[in-house]
C-alpha cells in the first residue's frame, strides 16, 4: 500500500513518542511498569485535554494565546468554588464556556485577528485568578481527586484516560457533523457559507468546545495536584499549540487529528521525564525540551517535502 | 418540450462595485428543459450574473422570480430551490474528504448517522455522472489531482437530494477535464436536460457551447447582447457578438514598426509560443482572466532578478496587480510607497536623505499627476486609481530595463487609465520594455504586439495592425480560428 501525506503526517507523532518512550526505558528500565508509567504520564492528562481544546481553536484557523491564563483560572476556580460551593462552581465554570463562544462570534463578526484578542483574554483570566486565589492554595474537590488516582486493573490511570480522551475527541472532530463543519470552516469557509451553513455558529460552537475542553484541562490538573496558584498552567499556551502542530496539526486549513493531538502531548510530557532522566540541569531542559520540538518537526517537514516531490512526478 | 414558464427569472438586474459598473440592466429566464449556454469575455458580467442566481449577491437593482413568486432570494433559498452552482475556482475543503463535502454541501440531507449515506451518495452520484471514474470516497479531496476535484465537484452538483436539483449552474466546467470525461459530463448534461432540469453553461470552448446549448446568451460590458436558440448561432457569429458593434471606429495611428533587435526579454516555455520582448517595446499578453498570464509573469521575474542578493541594478520591475495583496504599504505615507524601490540611491551611509526623497517624490507627483495635496499622507487617502499611479512611479523609478505589469488597470477609472497609457507609451520610446498582462481588450491596441493566451500558453501572437478586438476574441475561445481576418 501506498504511504500517503496523510499516513505520514499521523505516523510520524507515535513514532516520536515510541521513541522517547524507548529511550526512557533504556535510561530508567524501572520506569517500565505500572506505577513508572503512570508517574511519566500523569502530569499528560491535562495537558492532552488543553491541547485538544487548542485543536479546535486551531481547526477554524484561529490561534488560543490564553490557553494558559485560562486553564489557571478554572484551576483556581475548582479549588476554590467547585470545592466549597459546587453550584457555584458549575455556574462559574459554565459561565466561562459560554464567554469562549461569545469570544468566537466576536472575532468573527468584528473580523478580528484571535490572536490579538486572545492575547488581551489572558490578562483577564489571569486577573481573574489571582483575584481567586492571591496565594497558592485552595483544595480540589474530593471526586476530582478520586478519578484522577483510580488505578484500572492492567493499564495505569494516565494511559487509560489518555485513551478514552482520544476517542471521545475523535468521534467529535472527525465523526460528527459539527466537527466536519468545523473542519470545513477551517479549510474553505466560502464553500462552507456557499452550501448555506452558519460560519458564525461553527466558529462559536468550535471555541464552545475548546473552552469546555479547557475547563476539563483545569478540573484535571487541580485532581493531581490538589491545590492551585493563579499562575500553575502558563506553560499550556505554548505547549498545547506545540502538542497540535506535533500531533499533526497545521496552523491553517483545518487540518487536525485529535489522536494525533493527544499523542503530540503525550510526547511533550515525555520529553520533560526524558530530560530529567538525562540528568540535565533544569537551566537546560526548557531549551532542550524546544530542541526535541524542533527535531520532529522538521522530520515531519522533511517527509511531507518527500511526499510532495514524489506526487509531483 | 421547452416549457414556457421560467423556473428562474431575474429582471433588470444592476450591480455596481465601486465604480465600476458589473451589471447594467440584465433579464434572463430559464425554463425547464433548457440548456443555457453564457458566453463573453473577462468583465461582461458572467460572474455578477451567476453570484446572482446562486443567492450569493443581491443586485442593487432588480428582481429575482421564481416559478411561484417573487422571493427573497438568498443561498438558503437558491439551494432549498433546487439551484446547485459549480464555480470555476476550484470550491471544495481540501482537508476534507469526498464524502465529508458531501456532508457540507448538502446540509439538510444527513441525520445523525451520516458517514454511510454520505458516501453511497457520492458513489452514486459519481457513477451516474462520470461512469467507471474509480474515486474513493474516503478519499481527502487535497489528495486527489485536479480533475477529480472538479469530477467531484459536478457530480455533488448533480446529486439526488432531498431537495433535487433543478436549475445547475456549471462555470467553465471541463477546463480541467479531458475530452473523454468531458464527453460524459456534456452526456450528462443533456439527460438532465432532458429530463426537464436546467442547465447554465459557460465555457470558453465554443464548440461545447455550440453543440449542448438549447439557447445562447451573449453578454458585454454588463448587459446581455445577444439571447437567441443555439442553432441560430455559428462560430464566427458568435465571436462578433462578443465583440464591440463600433470596433472599426477608433483605429489608432499607424506606429513605426519597431526594428528586431535583439531581445531584452526572452522565454521559451514547455508549451505554447516562445515569448520575446525588444527595447522600446510595449509586448501585450491578453486571453480570458486566469490562463496562464500572471504565471508567465511571475517566472520571466524570477528569471530575471537573482534570487538571493538583490543587484544594485535592479533588471526587472514589478506593477503588482491586486493591490490590497502585493502592491501598497497600507500604513506608509505615499512618499515612503512611491520611493521604496530606490531606496539605495536615496541613502547616505545607511540612512535616507529625506530632503532627497522628498525631492524625488515632488518630482514623479508632478510627472505623473497624483492627485494629494501632501504626500506625506497615508497612502489609503488616495482613491484606487491615483494608488495605482503610485505604483506605477515605484515601479518605474526603480530604473529597471523591463517592466511587468500585472493587470494594473483593474477597477481604475477612465481618465486615469489614460494619463497612465500616455506614462506607459512615453516610457517604451524612453528605451524601456514593458511587458503588460490586461484582461482589457482596448488596452492591448496600445501595445506593439500581442500574445493571446488559452488554457496556460500563448497561442497567438499579433502585431501592429492585427491587434483588433475580432482577432483576440477569436484566440481566446477554442473552436473559433484565429486571426481570422
Amino acid at each position: 500500500m501506498r504511504l500517503t501525506a496523510d499516513m505520514i503526517r499521523l505516523a510520524v507523532p507515535f513514532l516520536a513518542l515510541a521513541a522517547l518512550l524507548g529511550a526512557v526505558f533504556w535510561l530508567q528500565p524501572r520506569a517500565m511498569s505500572y506505577t513508572g508509567l503512570n508517574l511519566l504520564f500523569n502530569l499528560a492528562v491535562p495537558i492532552a485535554l488543553a491541547t485538544l481544546a487548542q485543536m479546535f481553536i486551531i481547526a477554524v484557523n484561529d490561534l488560543d494565546l490564553s490557553m494558559g491564563a485560562f486553564v489557571s483560572f478554572v484551576a483556581c476556580v475548582t479549588a476554590t468554588f467547585l470545592n466549597d460551593a459546587p453550584l457555584v462552581g458549575i455556574a462559574i465554570l459554565a459561565a466561562s464556556i459560554a464567554v469562549y463562544a461569545a469570544l468566537g462570534v466576536v472575532i468573527h463578526l468584528r473580523q478580528l485577528p484571535a490572536i490579538v484578542v486572545t492575547l488581551g483574554m489572558s490578562f483577564v483570566w489571569t486577573g481573574l485568578a489571582v483575584m481567586i486565589l492571591p496565594a497558592p492554595g485552595g483544595a480540589a474537590p474530593e471526586w476530582i481527586r478520586a478519578i484522577m488516582t483510580v488505578k484500572p486493573p492492567l493499564v495505569p490511570m494516565a494511559i487509560a484516560a489518555s485513551v478514552l480522551i482520544a476517542l471521545v475527541a475523535h468521534l467529535i472532530v472527525a465523526r460528527s457533523s459539527l466537527g466536519v463543519l468545523i473542519r470545513g470552516v477551517g479549510g474553505n469557509e466560502r464553500s462552507v457559507a456557499r452550501a448555506g451553513w452558519s460560519v458564525l455558529r461553527a466558529r462559536a460552537a468550535a471555541y464552545a468546545l475548546a473552552g469546555f475542553f479547557a475547563v476539563l484541562a483545569g478540573m484535571a490538573l487541580v485532581g493531581l495536584t490538589t491545590a492551585a496558584d493563579a499562575n500553575i498552567a502558563l506553560r499550556y499556551t505554548l505547549l498545547s499549540i506545540a502538542g497540535v502542530i506535533l500531533g499533526g496539526g497545521e496552523f491553517t486549513g483545518g487540518r487536525v487529528s485529535a489522536v494525533g493531538a493527544v499523542v503530540g502531548a503525550l510526547t511533550l510530557a515525555l520529553a520533560g521525564s526524558f530530560l530529567s532522566f538525562l540528568r540535565l540541569s533544569p537551566d537546560w531542559q526548557i531549551g532542550a525540551q524546544g530542541a526535541i520540538l524542533i527535531l520532529v518537526l522538521a522530520l515531519r517537514l522533511g517527509l511531507d517535502a518527500m511526499e510532495r516531490r514524489r506526487a509531483a512526478r | 418540450m421547452i416549457s414556457t414558464v421560467p423556473l428562474l427569472s431575474v429582471t433588470d438586474a444592476s450591480h455596481r462595485f465601486g465604480e465600476v459598473r458589473a451589471l447594467g440592466g440584465v433579464s434572463l429566464a430559464v425554463a425547464p428543459g433548457e440548456c443555457v449556454g453564457l458566453v463573453g469575455h473577462n468583465g461582461a458580467g458572467k460572474s455578477t450574473l451567476v453570484n446572482i442566481l446562486n443567492g450569493g449577491l443581491t443586485p442593487q437593482e432588480g428582481t429575482i422570480a421564481t416559478q411561484d413568486a417573487q422571493v427573497k432570494w438568498d443561498v438558503g433559498t437558491a439551494r432549498a430551490f433546487g439551484l446547485r452552482c459549480v464555480f470555476q475556482e476550484l470550491s471544495l475543503c481540501q482537508n476534507l474528504t469526498v464524502a465529508e463535502n458531501a456532508r457540507i454541501l448538502h446540509r439538510a440531507d444527513f441525520g445523525l448517522s451520516w458517514r454511510g449515506p454520505a458516501r453511497r451518495l457520492t458513489q452514486a452520484a459519481l457513477d451516474s455522472v462520470f461512469p467507471g471514474h474509480g474515486i474513493d470516497p474516503r478519499a481527502e479531496v487535497g489528495s486527489l489531482p485536479i480533475a477529480r476535484r472538479q469530477m467531484v465537484e459536478i457530480a455533488l452538483a448533480f446529486a439526488e437530494t432531498t431537495s433535487p436539483p433543478r436549475i445547475v449552474i456549471l462555470d467553465e466546467p471541463t477546463s480541467s477535464l479531458d475530452a473523454g470525461l468531458a464527453g460524459q459530463l456534456l452526456a450528462h448534461v443533456r439527460r438532465f436536460v432532458e429530463a426537464g432540469g436546467a442547465v447554465i453553461l459557460i465555457s470558453h470552448i465554443l464548440p461545447e457551447v455550440l453543440d449542448h446549448a438549447t439557447r445562447i446568451v451573449v453578454m458585454k460590458d454588463g448587459k446581455v447582447v445577444a439571447d437567441r436558440p443555439g442553432g441560430e448561432f455559428t462560430q464566427e457569429g458568435l465571436v462578433a457578438a462578443m465583440g464591440s458593434t463600433t470596433a472599426a471606429a477608433a483605429r489608432r495611428e499607424a506606429r513605426p514598426a519597431i526594428a528586431e533587435g535583439t531581445p531584452v526579454v526572452s522565454l521559451a516555455p514547455a508549451r505554447g509560443l516562445p515569448i520575446r520582448a525588444s527595447r522600446g517595446e510595449v509586448v501585450g499578453l491578453t486571453g480570458l482572466a486566469g490562463h496562464g498570464q500572471t504565471e508567465l509573469l511571475r517566472r520571466l521575474h524570477a528569471k530575471m532578478s537573482s534570487g538571493w542578493r538583490a543587484p544594485r541594478a535592479p533588471g526587472v520591475a514589478f506593477v503588482a496587480g491586486d493591490r490590497q495583496l502585493d502592491g501598497v504599504f497600507p500604513l506608509w505615507s505615499i512618499r515612503r510607497n512611491l520611493t521604496l524601490s530606490s531606496l539605495r540611491a536615496l541613502s547616505h551611509r545607511g540612512l535616507v536623505d529625506r530632503e532627497a526623497e522628498v525631492r524625488v517624490a515632488e518630482e514623479w507627483k508632478a510627472r505623473i499627476g497624483i492627485r494629494s495635496p501632501d504626500l506625506g499622507l497615508g497612502i489609503l487617502s488616495l482613491s484606487g486609481g491615483n494608488q495605482q499611479k503610485v505604483l506605477f512611479a515605484r515601479a518605474l523609478l526603480a530604473a529597471a530595463p523591463v517592466v511587468l505589469m500585472d493587470d494594473p488597470m483593474r477597477g481604475v477609472d477612465v481618465g486615469t487609465k489614460r494619463e497612465v497609457y500616455g506614462i506607459v507609451r512615453a516610457e517604451a520610446e524612453a528605451g524601456r520594455t514593458l511587458i503588460w498582462y490586461s484582461t482589457e481588450i482596448e488596452e492591448m491596441e496600445l501595445c506593439d504586439r500581442v500574445y493571446v493566451f488559452r488554457e496556460g500558453e500563448a497561442v497567438a501572437e499579433l502585431a501592429g495592425a492585427e491587434i483588433t478586438e475580432e482577432a483576440i476574441l477569436a484566440a481566446s475561445f477554442v473552436g473559433a480560428k484565429a486571426g481570422a481576418a
